[in-house]
Parts: C-alpha cells; sequence; structure tokens
C-alpha cells in the first residue's frame, strides 16, 4: 500500500511538470530544455518564501509566475535573438542555475522541515478525521493535478489556445491569420514553464526541502510521461486500452497524467528488482530510450497496415 | 490599389552564387483586377508573391497598398488585408484540428485572440452552411481532423478558410498545382465563385495556361524578373492559349535552350 501511495504522489507531482512538457513537445513541437532549471527554480522559491514567512498556498502561485517569466526569456532568446529552440533552453537552464542557488540564500541545500506547508499546516491537522490522514497528501496532490489539468483544457479550448495549438501544428497559418507566431510560441513557453515551477514548489513542500539538484533529468522524466501517456492511451488511429473499454477517446493531458504515474511506477519496479538508487539516472534514460524505441515501433506498425 | 516600385532584389549577394532576380521591377494592379500570371520556374512569380506579402525582404523599391507605404511591415501585419492560399494544400489548414476548429481559427482573424471560447456556437450553423457549398460533405465532418482529409478537401477548405472574413486581396500561390485534373476544376471554379461574390482583388500563379486565359481579368507573362506581357481588359479576352505558347516558345529559344 505504501507503495502504491509513493508511487501516485511521485507521479502525481511529477504530472503537473508533464503537462508542461505536454505544451512545449506536444503542442509547440519545442524541446524545451529550461524545464530542467525552472523545476527547482520553483523549489528555490517556495523554500526561501515559506522561511520568509509567506503562505504556502501562495507560493504555487509566485512559482509560477517565476516559471513563466523564465519561460518568456527562453521565448524571448529564441524568437527575437534568433538561438536555435534547443539552446536557448540551455542557455536559460545554465543560467538558472546560478540565480536558484542566490534565491536560495548561496545554499545549495535549504530545509523547510520544521516549517508549515500545504500538506502540513494546523488547518489540515484541525479539520482532517484520523482514519483519512494517510491519504490527505495524496488528496491534495489530486486536487492540484486536476485543477491544473481543467485549466489548461479550458485554455487550450479558447481562442489564445486555439492558436496555440495551431502554431505548432502549422506556423504558416498562424501568419495568414495575421497572427506573430513568435508571440504565440513566448505565450506557450511561459505556460509550460510555469507549470513546470508550480510542480517544483509542490516537490519542495511535498520532501521538506529544496536542493540544486533536483532539476536534473526534469526534461526526460517530462517527455517519458508525455510519450507514454499518449503513445499508449491515445493513439492517433486504432484503439487503445482504454477506448476499447470505454467507448471513448482519453482527452491528452489526461494520459499525460497516467503517463506521469505509470513512469513513476516503472521506475519503483526497477528499484525493487534491486537496482540501488544511485542507478536512478541510468534506469531514467533507459527507461526512456524503450519507450522511444517502443513508440516508432508502433507507428511504424500503424504505418504498415494502413 | 497596389503598387511595387522599382523593386530590385538579389539572391546570394557577396557570393558568385550571386542572382539577380528584380531590377527595377515595377507593377501596379488595380482595385477589383483578377490577375493571372504564368511564366516558366525561376522567372519571379512566386518571388513577387512573396515581395507583396512580406514573406521576403526586397533589397530596395517600395510596396505600396492604396496610400500606405508597406515595404517595411512585417508579413503578419500585411496578412491582416491579404488572404493567401499556397501550392501544398497543407499550408492552409491545421491537421491536428477539427474542421470545426479550423473553420472557428479562420472566422476569429482580425478579432482579438483572448480568453473566450474558441469556437462560437451560435457561428456553426454558418460554417455549416459555408461548407456546404464546396460540395464535398465536409459539412457532416465537423468534428473530424483535417489531416485525414485528402489534398483537394484540404485545399477547398484553405481557400473558404483565407476568404472567411473581410479581406481585400487573395494571393493564389499555384493553389491547383498539387491536385488531379478533376480536383483543380473544382478549386478553379470555387475560386472564381468566391472572388466574383467578394469582390476580391486577386493575383493567382498558375501553370495552368488554361486557366491563365480562362479566367481573370488580365494576364501577366513573367521572364527574368519583368513582365514581359501584360494584357488586359478586351485584349485579355482576345489572348489564346497558343499565343502563350508560342511566346513561351519564343523566350526559350532566346535563352539557348
Amino acid at each position: 500500500m505504501t507503495v502504491i501511495m509513493g508511487i501516485l504522489e511521485e507521479g502525481l507531482i511529477y504530472a503537473v511538470m508533464a503537462l508542461g512538457v505536454y505544451i512545449t513537445y506536444k503542442i509547440l513541437d519545442f524541446p524545451d530544455l529550461s524545464v530542467d532549471s525552472t523545476f527547482p527554480l520553483g523549489a528555490a522559491l517556495t523554500a526561501s518564501a515559506i522561511l520568509a514567512g509567506v503562505s504556502p498556498a501562495l507560493t504555487l502561485i509566485l512559482s509560477f509566475l517565476a516559471g513563466a517569466l523564465a519561460g518568456c526569456v527562453t521565448g524571448f532568446i529564441h524568437v527575437k535573438l534568433k538561438v536555435r529552440d534547443l539552446l536557448s533552453g540551455i542557455i536559460v537552464m545554465t543560467g538558472l542555475y546560478s540565480l536558484n542557488l542566490r534565491i536560495a540564500g548561496g545554499r545549495a541545500n535549504v530545509p523547510i522541515f520544521t516549517q508549515e506547508t500545504i500538506f502540513e499546516n494546523p488547518f489540515l491537522a484541525e479539520h482532517v478525521p484520523a482514519p483519512l490522514s494517510p491519504y490527505v497528501i495524496v488528496l491534495i496532490l489530486f486536487l492540484i493535478t486536476l485543477a491544473c489539468k481543467v485549466l489548461l483544457d479550458l485554455y487550450l479550448n479558447t481562442r489564445s489556445g486555439y492558436l496555440l495549438r495551431a502554431v505548432g501544428d502549422n506556423e504558416a497559418l498562424v501568419t495568414s491569420l495575421a497572427k506573430d507566431k513568435g508571440m504565440v510560441k513566448i505565450i506557450g513557453l511561459a505556460l509550460a514553464n510555469g507549470f513546470t515551477a508550480l510542480a517544483g514548489s509542490v516537490y519542495c513542500q511535498h520532501k521538506g526541502f529544496f536542493e540544486i539538484s533536483v532539476g536534473t533529468g526534469t526534461m526526460v522524466i517530462g517527455l517519458a510521461s508525455v510519450i507514454m501517456g499518449i503513445q499508449l492511451l491515445t493513439p492517433e488511429t486504432g484503439t487503445s486500452p482504454f477506448s476499447s473499454v470505454f467507448k471513448k477517446e482519453l482527452r491528452p493531458t489526461t494520459a499525460v497524467i497516467a503517463g506521469s504515474v505509470l513512469y513513476k511506477a516503472c521506475i519503483s519496479a526497477a528499484i525493487s528488482l534491486g537496482l540501488e538508487a544511485n542507478d536512478l539516472k541510468l534506469i531514467t534514460s533507459i527507461l526512456f530510450l524503450i519507450i522511444l524505441v517502443v513508440s516508432t515501433e508502433r507507428r511504424k506498425k500503424v504505418k504498415t497496415h494502413a | 490599389m497596389l503598387k511595387l516600385n522599382n523593386i530590385n532584389k538579389y539572391y546570394n549577394t557577396g557570393t558568385v552564387n550571386e542572382i539577380c532576380l528584380f531590377e527595377d521591377f515595377n507593377l501596379s494592379i488595380e482595385e477589383g483586377e483578377f490577375v493571372s500570371v504564368v511564366g516558366s520556374n525561376g522567372s519571379g512569380k512566386t518571388s513577387m508573391l512573396n515581395i507583396i506579402c512580406g514573406s521576403i525582404p526586397v533589397d530596395s523599391g517600395t510596396i505600396y497598398i492604396g496610400k500606405e507605404n508597406i515595404t517595411h511591415m512585417p508579413e503578419f501585419r500585411r496578412l491582416r488585408r491579404i488572404g493567401r492560399v499556397y501550392q501544398n494544400p497543407a499550408m492552409g489548414t491545421c491537421p491536428h484540428m477539427t474542421i470545426l476548429e479550423n473553420m472557428a481559427l479562420a472566422d476569429n482573424k482580425g478579432k482579438p485572440f483572448n480568453l473566450r471560447r474558441g469556437t462560437d456556437k451560435k457561428r456553426v450553423d454558418s460554417y455549416r452552411e459555408s461548407l456546404k457549398t464546396l460540395g464535398l460533405g465536409l459539412e457532416d465532418k465537423l468534428h473530424v481532423k483535417v489531416g485525414v482529409l485528402s489534398g483537394g478537401q484540404r485545399q477547398a477548405m484553405a481557400l473558404l478558410m483565407s476568404a472567411m472574413t473581410p479581406i481585400e486581396f487573395l494571393i493564389l500561390d499555384e493553389h491547383t498545382a498539387a491536385l488531379d485534373p478533376k480536383t483543380a476544376e473544382v478549386i478553379m471554379e470555387l475560386t472564381d465563385q468566391i472572388v466574383k461574390s467578394k469582390h476580391l482583388t486577386t493575383i493567382m500563379v498558375t501553370h495552368n495556361l488554361r486557366y491563365a486565359v480562362d479566367y481573370g481579368s488580365r494576364l501577366l507573362m513573367m521572364h527574368q524578373g519583368q513582365a514581359v506581357m501584360d494584357k488586359a481588359g478586351r485584349e485579355k479576352t482576345a489572348v489564346k492559349i497558343e499565343d502563350l505558347l508560342e511566346r513561351f516558345n519564343a523566350i526559350s529559344v532566346e535563352c539557348g535552350n
């Protein structure tokens, strides 16, 4: 049971970040590496803000805004200064590393174990009945993720959201609609990095500390979750396990969240097979490789059958 | 209405491959004209459209729409009043969005893309009506993704979408070239209908000499960055395909082909 709860907790925290990666990778078709630094940005900001007495819930919003600002910088470098997409992300990622350390007060590790967080505060202690308390963390995480998902779904169905989807699909059409495609990309990157920093904030409050290296590999985790969720649960053609049971297509955002939990389950399975925590990054990259190969394999099959 | 004055455009400036495309090129198009443009490959037809739309910059010269100088206006601003259909049917629609979403996108051109609902439910019926005019049955497939449609169906949608909101110019860049003869015919008929009903000033580049002769009120033949033939009104009506072919052959001989 604790294993399952652990997987759900980890999976839901990273699901918010995966929603961000879904925006850049799937909608914008932009390999955005700046998420590797906006995740710890959210964590650093949260740790410092909570120590300074800011309300834990407010840090979520602050983190989102800080991440969005960083996303704008990536977008600005790419769109206005015409630097390649991958490099723009790397520039922001590298620069933010130092900035994150500054935000954390010059320390690479900031504990906030003794502070109030969204998971541990007098309000919860008072109002949650004892039998529910083991599930409180998962419940809160679920609500945060659900809120992000619903807001993103709503946004994608607004006029501005339509334009965001169009720019990844067909840039020329956005220009034809007399809109600056560069601005649309910047908005998309801002949203994506906002979600990522928000996930970093949740992560920090959940673990009870900020650590400068938490961001390493964020993008790979996000990509793996997105590809796993989308490929397994919402294939372009044919039927997915979900659609054959429920006779309805899954929303991509839901698939991404499911993919994130699934991914954490795979990692957890690998560790329970006897691999050490030190091997985590190796497992991550091998698992990512497997997911990539399998998903291209599936696509090929679909093509030959068509 | 549209004026190109003393346009100069070189490619690969400063290298051994320097090519002069336009040297002191002038063109003036009146309001309501439907100009068909023909010419061999590399004669500057598509470059001319790109220069008008702002897809490529000019080295010198000025471009006017009415009294407004648009030479340095970015492409997306110019396209506010221009509708453009490309040769590639995939360029005019979003493949991963549904027919309805594509129509809604086009309908919102010129309006702010804010946080209002992407598809206005009240407009759905009018989208269905205009799709019906295509006669392709698309009005019953509103929730189908455009990516699964055929090239002809997509091009028909692209054409419809480009002229959905009030525009002044319609720019057609070999928009029937990638289609089979029958579909091309349908699209060409539709083009003529839209141009006439909306009174659009139109520039159509085509390799189909018959379309160039049959449609439009003015005919332009481009060669080496110059208009070597320019007929309008009654002169245009008198032009036959044979005349165009003869001229083409004459040019080829001049070039030593």
